[in-house]
């Protein structure tokens, strides 16, 4: 699986602070620990404390001086993409995201294109979030097919199908569930399926348990990736079993640690020679 | 109507490794051996690349071989007691790999010393300049007595030894590490164990980059196609980016296919099998042909002949597409 570490954003405090005052330590501190825990690319976010292309450079730059990780950059600004982009220096990148918004598309897909980055779509439009698996996987088609259409290979694409909260949207749970089974129908070889995995505990009381829980059905169903709390143990554990019964892994009796060796490195593209 | 590619990409690439040292890298090595580097499966070079041809290791041992059949004496007739002019004829015959084994360490058949075999590997050293792979009696209390003097003896030559398991895996690792060695990970044609000793040897600090894996092997005929499939799954884990999985693989074709009835029966046992001058070295290069579509990367090789025949596969399997070799 790949795992996609969420917490270089600055919706959290103090990744905020960081980014307001230019202070590297927390950023750089959250990116070792999270490499360190396995995940396959780092998400950054500038979220609403800035609007400032500036700033996400600050911040690619400031995890590329901690870690090798590949970078998920990720904004709903274009401008924004394509400064994170610029400062990678040609390694290896997620966009997170484009919507299928014919406008949004029109302009993250160049940007995937020209920066030989993956791309991850939220299987949303602008009519908002999806109420049901139709327009789901409507969403789906049209951003894997524009994708694809602009010279993407189907596993550069990562779709999305907008996960909500459980406390406040309990029908919408199997309706992503049956949406991710779709989505493994559009392409073979296959696209990615990545999920906000924290998105499902929002202001819920047993967080840690539901997401694991959701996280095992999904991957039974064919999500491969999520933006999650890697350092979450016992997360990355229920994951780690759950690929052994799938065999999607060859077991181990330190299957465990066999996993941590591959998640670290599992957004590692090899460099055509 | 359009055929359609086919072609797959895979994710990741075999490790490379390396054997040997020169001079200048702390050895006197006069020539090294890398294999490893696939980013496909084995010549499957219209899809990916094979930056390294498989190579075939020819075998010295530490003692006169007291079981061989003639067929596999005769080429080395006047060398069996003499490790280092074996090894000379062993490169003569054109292997740019010499792995000694240290048999007569069994204890069942010359419980030779650790110093015995010491003084073994480092007349093989002096006496040739390919690189080594240097394998144990295969007993673990006794391996684990004779590595030490022996990884000592041939420090900084960036030797291959083999082999280590489950059991025994943090004598070998502090070896290799403290005297610059690559290792060879042992499992009993067991995938999950493959992979368990490859994150052992981790654990203990050594790095996966510095591991072949040795998969066991069986002779045509015995088994054959069980380990073919365990070879087969772990280089395609590999290629996917299973990191423990993702090494070159060893075979050790010598003592398995020269262990069977149908390399070694003489004539008079079975006359309607014909000579086994023939049939033996026949019986040893087919199981090599075999392994090499597996993902065999060292081949450990008795039979010059057999060798030869084997080397010969390769090179015109490793013809670049489109220059007359197939596909």
């Amino acid at each position: 699986m790949i795992l996609i570490g969420e917490r270089i954003n600055a919706g959290f405090k103090d990744i905020g602070r960081a980014i307001r005052d230019k202070d590297k330590g927390p950023v750089q501190e959250w990116a070792r620990r999270q490499a360190a825990a396995g995940a396959s690319y780092l998400d950054v976010n500038i979220g609403a404390v800035s609007k400032d292309p500036r700033d996400m450079v600050w911040l690619v730059q400031a995890v590329l001086e901690a870690v090798p990780t590949p970078i998920s950059v990720d904004s709903t600004q274009p401008e924004v993409l394509r400064a994170g982009l610029e400062a990678l220096d040609g390694g290896p990148a997620l966009i997170n995201s484009t919507t299928a918004d014919d406008g949004r598309l029109a302009r993250v897909i160049p940007l995937a294109v020209e920066f030989h980055a993956s791309l991850l779509g939220l299987a949303m439009d602008e009519r908002g979030s999806p109420p049901d698996v139709a327009r789901r996987v409507e969403n789906g088609a049209k951003i894997f097919a524009a994708a694809v259409e602009a010279g993407l290979a189907p596993d550069q694409v990562f779709l999305d199908p907008i996960l909500m909260p459980i406390r406040f949207m309990q029908d919408q749970c199997p309706k992503v569930l049956e949406t991710i089974r779709e989505f493994t129908l559009f392409s073979d070889p296959p696209l990615h399926i990545s999920v906000g995995l924290s998105n499902i505990r929002s202001e819920a009381k047993e967080r840690k348990l539901l997401t694991r829980t959701f996280v095992v059905m999904a991957l039974a169903l064919g999500l491969d990736a999520a933006i999650m709390d890697v350092l979450d143990e016992e997360l990355r554990a229920a994951v780690a079993t759950a690929e052994l019964v799938l065999n999607r892994e060859i077991y181990t009796d330190d299957y465990l640690r066999a996993f941590r060796l591959k998640a670290g490195g599992a957004g590692e593209p090899r460099r055509a020679g | 109507m359009d055929i359609p590619d086919a072609r797959k990409r895979w994710s990741h690439r075999i490790n490379t490794i390396t054997i040997g040292a020169g001079r200048d890298a702390g050895g006197s090595r006069t020539s090294t051996v890398t294999v490893g580097g696939e980013t496909t499966l084995p010549f499957y070079r219209f899809e990916g690349e094979m930056p390294h041809a498989p190579v075939v290791a020819l075998e010295v041992w530490d003692i006169a071989p007291p079981d061989w059949p003639d067929a596999a004496r005769e080429p080395f007739a006047d060398v069996l007691d003499d490790p280092g002019k074996w090894a000379q004829k062993c490169v003569a015959y054109g292997a740019p790999l010499v792995c000694l084994r240290l048999k007569g360490c069994d204890p069942l058949i010359a419980d030779r010393t650790p110093d015995e075999a010491a003084r073994a590997a480092r007349r093989v050293v002096e006496s040739v300049g390919v690189p080594l792979i240097i394998w144990g009696c295969g007993k673990e209390d006794k391996d684990n007595e004779v590595f030490p003097v022996v990884a000592e003896a041939v420090r900084g030559e960036n030797c291959l030894l083999a082999t280590f398991t489950e059991g025994n895996y943090k004598t070998l690792t502090a070896l290799g590490t403290a005297y610059d060695h690559k290792l060879v990970a042992e499992s009993p044609v067991d995938i999950n164990i493959a992979k368990q000793v490859n994150i052992l040897a981790l654990d203990a600090g050594f790095p996966l980059e510095n591991i072949v894996i040795f998969p066991s092997t069986g002779a045509l005929g015995y088994g054959i196609e069980y380990v073919y499939s365990i070879m087969e799954r772990t280089r395609i884990a590999g290629l996917q980016g299973d990191k423990a999985m993702a090494l070159p693989i060893l075979c050790d074709i010598a003592s398995q296919a020269w262990s069977v009835k149908e390399a070694k029966a003489g004539v008079d046992e079975v006359p309607e099998w014909g000579d086994p001058r023939a049939r033996g070295p026949m019986w040893e290069a087919a199981t090599a042909y075999v392994y090499l579509m597996a993902g065999a990367d060292v081949l450990v090789m008795r039979h010059p002949q057999a060798a030869r025949a084997v080397q010969d596969v390769v090179k015109k399997l490793m013809v670049p597409p489109g220059q007359g070799g197939p596909a």
